[in-house]
């Protein structure tokens, strides 16, 4: 079973987010790197790079298979963990904690509140996965 | 997902016991990956061992005093220099000089021959086979479903069949086989493989095929080898450089094209295809299949379009991460005035050109 932590929120796209005042850290549920496999390689944007919601910002690729990560959220890109060039297994081994992608500063924190939370992630994955 | 409607091995249970994630796979329900996932099952074959369920694969016996004659001249390979106990790999190709697919054939005797055909070719294959089949004296059976194919693969491979069987594996040469008994079982015992290690492949009646694959996982424990799937299967032979049905091989694509003219011996007399291949060569190849490395991050996948200033010139037929060499490679068919060693190109990556560079193959090979 998937671990899901309570404290985030989730998209039906397998991403997390992490909320900080008007800051999202973002990053894709364990889910979602146990279905991608051994992630390999991560590709991502520049900061100051702008991203509506649901556009691709970057993508992450297993030996077999790539997947682009969408942002649930829109805004500007504060920061990127420039950490998952070097080691991109950390996707895989640490979903939640040192893999988060992107830091965004977001236009209207609403967004996040309407995400899912991790009680209807789960339930979402176990009626759709 | 419903796998009802897809063929199963024998080991199809085992796979689903072992945490294996189940894909279709030319219409074949196999595991692309284990729980370990697949960089440690890469990793396991070259480094120790590592277990492969090759069943779906396709077995097709010629048999009687025209079989040497008659598959000699659907193949590429001279198969009169097969001696008994000795396995080739070979082509069978068509008027044009296109491949049907590749395959091995095995010569147990003089009137005993069998093919090892591609799974998602086997019935293609069977019907090519029998409707060019002219007045031989042989018989043609297609015995794919009563065999299982396991085959076993890394430097410790033959340690662990050793312990299951009294046949002297060390006086098998590669690429040569022996019938035996492996854990009491009835086997052909073949030093063959697809990832570019030692190993065997053990061809045993279907209903054995449960017991052989959990003792091998048994008997490989001291050595930790790992059970792989397709993904893994596929990163070995990408890193040896060996082509894949359907990627480095087609009926559109001929055997010279994909570098394989040491399996293509146009003196041998006719064949099926050899008056298009012989024209090929004298005429001059304008394509064949290269090696390329990654010369920047991003990762080349099977069919992005390769480019020299802003030109499409080619495409790539296989790519994809090389988990022991740790780089991101490829094969692509390119215009032969680019397929030289060194050659920059770059490839579309999702929009973005990235730089790669032409690089012997194979990528990878294992020491002696």
């Amino acid at each position: 079973m998937s671990n899901i932590p309570e404290n985030l929120r989730y998209s039906k796209d397998h991403e997390w987010v992490k909320v900080e005042g008007d800051v999202a850290s973002i990053g894709i549920t364990d889910y979602a790197q146990h279905s991608l496999g051994d992630v390999v390689y991560v590709d991502m944007p520049r900061v100051g790079d702008k991203f509506g919601t649901h556009e691709a910002f970057g993508s992450v690729e297993s030996v077999k298979a790539v997947s682009e990560i969408f942002t649930p959220v829109a805004g500007e890109v504060l920061e990127v963990n420039d950490g998952l060039n070097d080691t991109p297994e950390k996707v895989n081994s640490d979903p939640y904690g040192d893999a988060w992608f992107v830091k965004i500063k977001m236009e209207n924190t609403g967004e996040a509140d309407a995400m899912l939370s991790g009680e209807e992630y789960e339930e979402y994955l176990s009626a759709n996965a | 997902m419903s796998s009802d409607n897809l063929k199963k091995t024998p080991l199809n249970a085992a796979h689903r016991e072992l945490g294996g994630k189940m894909v279709d796979f030319g219409g074949w329900d196999m595991p692309v990956q284990y729980s370990a996932g697949v960089i440690e099952e890469h990793m396991a074959t070259r480094t120790r061992a590592g277990l492969f369920d090759v069943s779906h694969m396709g077995e097709i016996w010629v048999e009687g005093p025209d079989a040497v004659p008659f598959v000699n001249r659907l193949t590429t390979n001279d198969v009169t220099k097969l001696v008994d106990g000795q396995a080739h790999y070979s082509a069978l190709t068509n008027e044009k000089g296109g491949v049907v697919d590749d395959l091995l054939v095995y010569r147990f005797d003089q009137d005993k021959l069998l093919l090892v055909v591609n799974a998602g070719t086997t019935e293609k294959d069977w019907d090519w086979i029998t409707s060019h089949k002219k007045d031989e004296n042989i018989s043609l059976t297609n015995a794919s479903p009563d065999y299982c194919q396991i085959a076993v693969q890394g430097p410790e491979a033959i340690g662990i069949l050793k312990t299951m069987t009294d046949t002297e594996l060390d006086e098998i040469k590669y690429y040569h086989f022996t019938m035996g008994h492996v854990d009491g079982v009835e086997s052909i015992i073949s030093r063959t493989g697809y990832t570019g290690e030692d190993g065997f492949e053990v061809y045993a009646a279907a209903k054995y095929a449960r017991q052989l694959w959990d003792k091998l996982l048994e008997a490989g424990k001291s050595v930790a080898i790992l059970p792989c799937g397709l993904a893994a299967r596929n990163t070995l032979r990408l890193e040896s450089a060996m082509s894949l049905y359907g990627h480095e091989l087609s009926d559109e694509i001929s055997p010279l094209e994909a570098n394989l003219g040491w399996i293509t011996k146009l003196q041998k007399g006719d064949f099926i295809g050899s008056d298009a291949l012989k024209k090929k060569k004298e005429g001059g190849l304008t394509r064949r299949i290269v090696g390329f490395e990654m010369t920047q991050p991003g990762i080349a996948r099977d069919d992005f379009d390769v480019y020299i200033d802003d030109k499409r010139i080619g495409y790539v037929t296989s790519g994809s991460p090389a988990p022991f060499l740790k780089k991101n490679i490829g094969l692509a068919f390119l215009p032969v005035e680019f397929a030289n060693d060194g050659q920059e190109i770059k490839i579309d990556v999702r929009g973005k050109r990235l730089s790669a560079k032409v690089v012997p193959t194979p990528f990878y090979k294992r020491e002696k």
